[in-house]
């Protein structure tokens, strides 16, 4: 019993990352008809927006301190970063150290301006190709985004902590009344999992509720008509692809305290988002997000040792066992539209 | 002739002579002149040339002409490279029996997975195909240890059987890979004055399988079959409404692509006798399409293109380091110097990737049809320009 709720919330933080990376892979699709292979650089992306903050929050200026000595006697070099000595040592060091929550704040402007760029920029272009063109065009600028950051941050990984609040981990059987240490949670996981309900419900309901998301569902199930009432539908569509955008890049900033960021880690996870997407059924938001869930938890369960010692090698390539037999029974997916992507 | 056309016939005759003459042709510079870095006439190269070109063949029958876009393809040249190694290791050190089981063990296996993945289409299909490579990586990796040697490869080792050949040589060697007694890595070198060309046995197996690949491929191109394909891909549905069975075709296809690479993994093994899954990975799936759509998808000679240009940038490009740089531009002043230094490195030695992902998303965007579109839209201009002012002198554009 402990054992299978350990599993499940093990295997509720790797599905929230799932979800809303095949969140934003689904409305960019079910929006523009675009295949976007570059949506794993974006959120990885969003992992070096919290990176960077960390980076900025940090810079600091050196003082000679004449009170303490090193080991030579000369006076010790003291690094202050520059926001200690704006807000004072206490605000200061509490700001470095949320600087991942802060991040998010950061990344929104960061990854919906990317977005834009991208959308305006080159994807624009690709409406009306067929949909191996749009793979092989953003597969290319996922390279070259991937290629950059290697430049600029290394190839190494750069961990990021999340605030000494969080750090640590908290007795989640005790709570429950089973018995103490047996299933242990680290907290971050928890709160990843929570943020990530939070952007998923916010996601449905703004486009369950505002005007704006009225439309845009509309668009999705009939472009044309849409046009002809008078709308100007792109418009929407494009300001969709910033916010597609910003999901992703709110899911690395928030991903990087549990996995430290690299450069490759969008590539790692674009496959699996990829067959998550294709099991929900392209182009449906409820479907990409339950196969996230559904696919994370059932991957936490084949790494269990007893399930691992039945079937050696389970734990491998469950994901891809589910995506095959789910593809083969329900051919469009989990929850799949019929029509789409079956031209 | 061969059973030909005119024009296919002077194709394949082009090739065959660039196979012969490749090291010619790839060696234009001496060998000891500053611009020999560019030369790619040295044989582990030219061995990669017709190998990913014999890869890419195979997946343009699949992808060019019924338009399922597999990304699990590295899958079979996996295989094959495994299936290879075995029969090193257990039967001889000749490359045919290799050869021929790692084409069959590949064919096998991509009649499996094509019989399951091609129930689906679109997007589907890819996905598909994906995971079954990608469960095929994991699995090399982790359980099939005893067959594939995880991590490390699998290798040849002193104490394999080889029971028709000789555990280690006289000298107490492993033996290496022959062609009845012919050995892949003889390599004859010419020296023409500054020049030397090498000419390899392995390079010559790699360009006489390329050739009988790239034939076969132009007789299906040419066939009924393959005209079959072709109204797959235009329209599908309105084949099944007309009451024929895709299926077979598609199948039959998906088999033959499978067994291309199958062949490609075997001459790699026999090249060079190890195995690894990382030939498995997704992004050796990627890399072969990219080879296919850089040089044409649907065009004969594409693919081969594809494969050659992919290949020789990979290998020239990463080569290029600081120094090399800095005897390059060394005319100009040292901060101009030092300012294009900074933005050429970040294109060449490990910034390759940089590179083939720009050209990548360049080729998608202007030239969908890849490189033997953009010759023709060269040669039609000169055409158009030869037609209307015959007087005037053209220049050429390269």
């Amino acid at each position: 019993m402990d054992a299978i709720i350990l599993q499940i919330l093990n295997g509720l933080d790797k599905g929230s990352a799932y979800a809303l990376i095949a969140l934003g892979l689904t409305l960019i699709f079910g929006t523009l008809g675009v295949v976007n292979f570059a949506h794993g650089a974006l959120f990885m992306i969003g992992a070096f927006c919290a990176v960077t903050l960390n980076k900025i929050l940090n810079l600091s200026f050196e003082t000679l301190d004449p009170t303490r000595t090193d080991f030579l006697g000369n006076p010790l070099k003291v690094k202050t970063p520059y926001v200690e000595s704006w807000f004072g040592p206490d605000v200061g060091a509490a700001i470095i150290d949320w600087s991942v929550p802060l991040a998010i704040l950061f990344s929104i402007p960061v990854m919906i301006a990317i977005g834009f760029i991208m959308e305006r920029g080159l994807i624009k272009h690709f409406y009306r190709r067929p949909h191996a063109d749009q793979i092989l065009v953003t597969f290319g600028l996922a390279i070259v985004l991937q290629e950059l950051i290697k430049h600029y941050f290394g190839a190494n990984q750069i961990a990021t902590p999340a605030p000494d609040a969080f750090r640590g981990s908290f007795d989640f059987g005790a709570m429950l009344g089973l018995d103490p240490n047996v299933i242990i949670y680290p907290y971050w996981r928890l709160v990843y999992f929570a943020f990530a309900a939070v952007i998923i419900g916010g996601v449905f309901a703004f486009l369950q509720f505002t005007t704006f998301g009225m439309v845009v569902r509309a668009g999705m199930a009939d472009r044309e008509t849409v046009g002809l009432l008078g709308i100007n539908i792109d418009r929407r569509f494009t300001i969709m692809f910033g916010i597609a955008a910003a999901v992703a890049g709110m899911a690395g900033v928030m991903y990087a305290p549990i996995n430290s960021p690299n450069y490759h880690m969008g590539m790692d996870f674009l496959v699996l988002s990829f067959v998550v997407v294709v099991v929900g059924g392209m182009g449906s938001l409820p479907g990409a997000v339950l196969a996230g869930f559904l696919l994370g938890v059932l991957e936490s369960f084949a790494s269990m040792n007893a399930i691992k010692s039945l079937i050696p090698g389970i734990d491998q390539i469950i994901i891809y066992v589910a995506a095959i037999i789910i593809l083969l029974m329900r051919p469009r997916g989990l929850m799949g539209r019929k029509g789409v992507m079956e031209d | 002739m061969l059973g030909l056309g005119k024009k296919d016939f002077i194709l394949l005759g082009i090739v065959a002579a660039l196979v012969l003459l490749a090291p010619f042709i790839l060696n234009p510079f001496p060998a000891d002149s500053a611009l020999a870095q560019f030369n790619a006439g040295y044989p582990d190269l030219m061995q990669r040339f017709m190998i990913f070109g014999i890869f890419a063949v195979g997946f343009n029958i699949l992808f060019g002409l019924t338009g399922y876009l597999s990304f699990g393809h590295a899958a079979f040249l996996g295989v094959g490279s495994y299936s290879a190694v075995w029969m090193f290791k257990l039967l001889s050190m000749n490359v045919i029996p290799a050869i021929i089981l790692s084409v069959v063990v590949a064919g096998l296996f991509a009649l499996l997975i094509g019989f399951i993945s091609l129930r689906r289409s679109g997007i589907y299909f890819s996905i598909l195909t994906l995971a079954f490579a990608q469960m095929s990586f994991n699995l090399a990796y982790s359980v099939l240890t005893p067959l594939t040697n995880g991590e490390t490869g699998l290798q040849l080792t002193l104490e394999d059987p080889r029971i028709l050949g000789v555990s280690q040589t006289a000298a107490g060697g492993i033996p290496v890979t022959n062609l009845f007694g012919m050995e892949m890595r003889e390599t004859t070198t010419l020296t023409l004055g500054g020049w030397a060309f090498q000419f390899n046995n392995g390079y010559y197996l790699c360009g006489a399988l390329l050739l009988l690949a790239f034939y076969i491929s132009i007789r299906i191109f040419r066939s009924p079959f393959g005209l079959m394909l072709r109204a797959v891909k235009s329209n599908q549905t309105r084949l099944n409404y007309t009451g024929l069975n895709t299926k077979p075709y598609t199948l039959a296809a998906f088999v033959i692509s499978g067994m291309y690479a199958g062949l490609a993994g075997g001459l790699l093994a026999s090249m060079d006798p190890l195995a690894g899954a990382e030939r498995m990975q997704w992004t050796a799936s990627g890399e072969v399409v990219l080879m296919t759509i850089l040089g044409g998808a649907g065009t004969l000679i594409g693919p081969v293109l594809g494969a050659g240009f992919i290949k020789y940038f990979e290998n020239i490009f990463s080569k290029i380091n600081d120094n090399v740089l800095h005897s390059w531009f060394h005319i100009l002043p040292d901060s101009i110097e030092n300012a294009v230094i900074w933005v050429v490195e970040h294109f060449v030695g490990s910034g390759w990737h940089l590179t083939l992902g720009l050209l990548f998303m360049l080729v998608v965007t202007f030239l969908p049809g890849g490189l033997v579109q953009g010759g023709q839209k060269i040669g039609r201009l000169f055409r158009r320009r030869d037609a209307a002012a015959k007087a005037t002198q053209s220049t050429p554009a390269e």
